[in-house]
């Protein structure tokens, strides 16, 4: 028996565990995902972030009721910053979930040190979701600065929630966060300054160059409900304009490069490193570097270049 | 045994913290969340008014080690028993499952003998529950 096999069957328990496996980066995880590769990449994937308290989870929730409403097969996976003293982390975003038994799959992923706003898993989960018959992911990054981006690699749609009165409007012309909206959500939109935000957000994208989509700005209040409906057609149409508009892109195109790359990089790494140990050369080179005897670019030409060198 | 820091770093234990029944009362299930997550254990905290199948699917989605249930209502004879019971209808034995509140000792044994690995009361420190958490999670 194959957990992979057992995962396309959408078997739950096969699943969560083929996460771990995944979050662990076991080996094993690697056959698991060999398996479902080809049932991969065909749930629309629709990023939520935002800074912290904006409203991220709540909005997932409301979010999840209505694609449910529509029949789609909903996922999520929540990511929570790790410690970074002691790693432990305090993954709460269930509690703005409502219950929906086992209708929806719901998993909370601690970012263990990787930066960007996602876990290092992120792209697996994914997989390991879409192979479970899910085709409709969302994805809730940590409470987000300004330079949390990673979530535009990985959805097809990025949704980006502000709430009132975060600061003046220039705020909205730094780069980052703001950039990566395809669709944005002014939340908590009975608060005094709303108004305002949506005009400022609005100003600030109409002086970006003319795209094939514009990102709209919605109002909404999660809490109650209202706007979800709007925030949700507005992720379909932006799917549909990405697939029709080769300029606005899908993810499957971005994310393919950057999967080999990944994948090749970490490959290349293990090698050189264990070839560099088993020629006892490893432990001396970390030394001269952390003495300061040699840096590490030429450290690692010096290792890349092989034996001959020295 | 214990556990090398490295395991500990690229494993991380996974605990649920959940608070099932009616009370309206969680400021134990945050201390001991906090505590866990100081450990480092990656603790998922579900909230107030949690039914025995919401904690219990919750458990199996996120692939948690230990379940811990904080229970001030009183309500713990019917409501551990029955996580213990769907547990074991999802096939989740493997799950070790603590209680926390006020518990009178009988009952304590009681749930003991159903399956519970601990009990503990008011005024339990937090390194116990903590030391406890991870030998029982890894494997003890």
């Amino acid at each position: 028996m194959s957990l992979g096999k057992d995962i396309l069957q959408g078997d739950r328990r096969a699943l969560a565990r083929a996460l771990t496996l995944v979050e662990n980066q076991m080996p094993e995880a690697d056959e698991i995902v060999r398996e479902v590769f080809g049932h991969t990449g065909r749930a629309i994937v629709v990023g939520i972030t935002g800074a912290p308290g904006v409203g991220k989870s709540t909005l997932v929730d409301r979010l999840t009721g209505h694609f449910l409403s529509l029949g789609r097969q909903v996922g999520v996976l929540a990511v929570d910053p790790s410690s970074p003293f002691s790693g432990g982390a305090l993954l709460g975003d269930r509690v703005r979930m409502e219950g929906r038994g086992s209708v929806v799959f719901m998993r909370s992923l601690a970012a263990r040190g990787h930066l960007g706003g996602l876990a290092r898993a992120t792209p697996r989960a994914i997989q390991l979701l879409e192979a479970a018959g899910k085709d409709l992911i969302l994805l809730e990054t940590v409470g987000a600065g300004q330079s949390e981006v990673d979530v535009m690699g990985y959805a097809d749609t990025t949704v980006v929630v502000v709430v009132p009165g975060l600061g003046d409007d220039v705020q909205a012309f730094k780069a980052g966060i703001l950039e990566i909206g395809d669709v944005f959500v002014v939340n908590k939109a009975d608060r005094p300054g709303a108004d305002q935000t949506m005009r400022e957000l609005r100003q600030m994208l109409s002086l970006g160059p003319r795209k094939a989509w514009q990102p709209p700005v919605l109002a909404a209040k999660a809490q109650s409900g209202e706007g979800i409906e709007e925030i949700a057609a507005a992720v379909l149409q932006h799917k549909d304009s990405a697939e029709r508009n080769p300029e606005v892109g899908t993810r499957h195109v971005r994310e393919a490069e950057r999967f080999l790359r990944q994948a090749l990089a970490d490959q290349l790494v293990a090698h050189a490193v264990a070839r560099a140990k088993a020629a006892g050369r490893w432990e001396s080179l970390v030394e001269d570097v952390a003495r300061r005897r040699k840096d590490p670019v030429w450290a690692a030409k010096e290792l890349e270049g092989g034996e001959e060198r020295e | 045994m214990t556990e090398t820091s490295d395991a500990e770093a690229t494993r991380p234990i996974r605990v649920l913290v959940g608070k099932p029944g009616l009370d309206g009362h969680d400021r134990g299930a945050k201390v001991v969340a906090r505590a866990l997550r100081d450990a480092g254990m990656e603790v998922i905290y579900t909230g107030l008014h949690q039914t025995p199948e919401e904690i219990v699917e919750a458990a199996l989605q996120e692939d948690v080690d230990v379940v811990g249930l904080s229970i001030l209502s009183g309500a713990h004879n019917t409501l551990v028993p029955r996580v213990l019971e769907l547990l074991r209808q999802q096939g989740m034995e493997d799950v070790r499952v603590m209680v926390g509140g006020i518990v009178p000792e009988e009952d304590a044994a009681e749930l003991r003998r159903l399956g519970v690995v601990a009990v503990f009361g008011p005024g339990t420190e937090t390194e116990e529950i903590v030391r406890f958490t991870r030998s029982c999670a890894r494997g003890a």
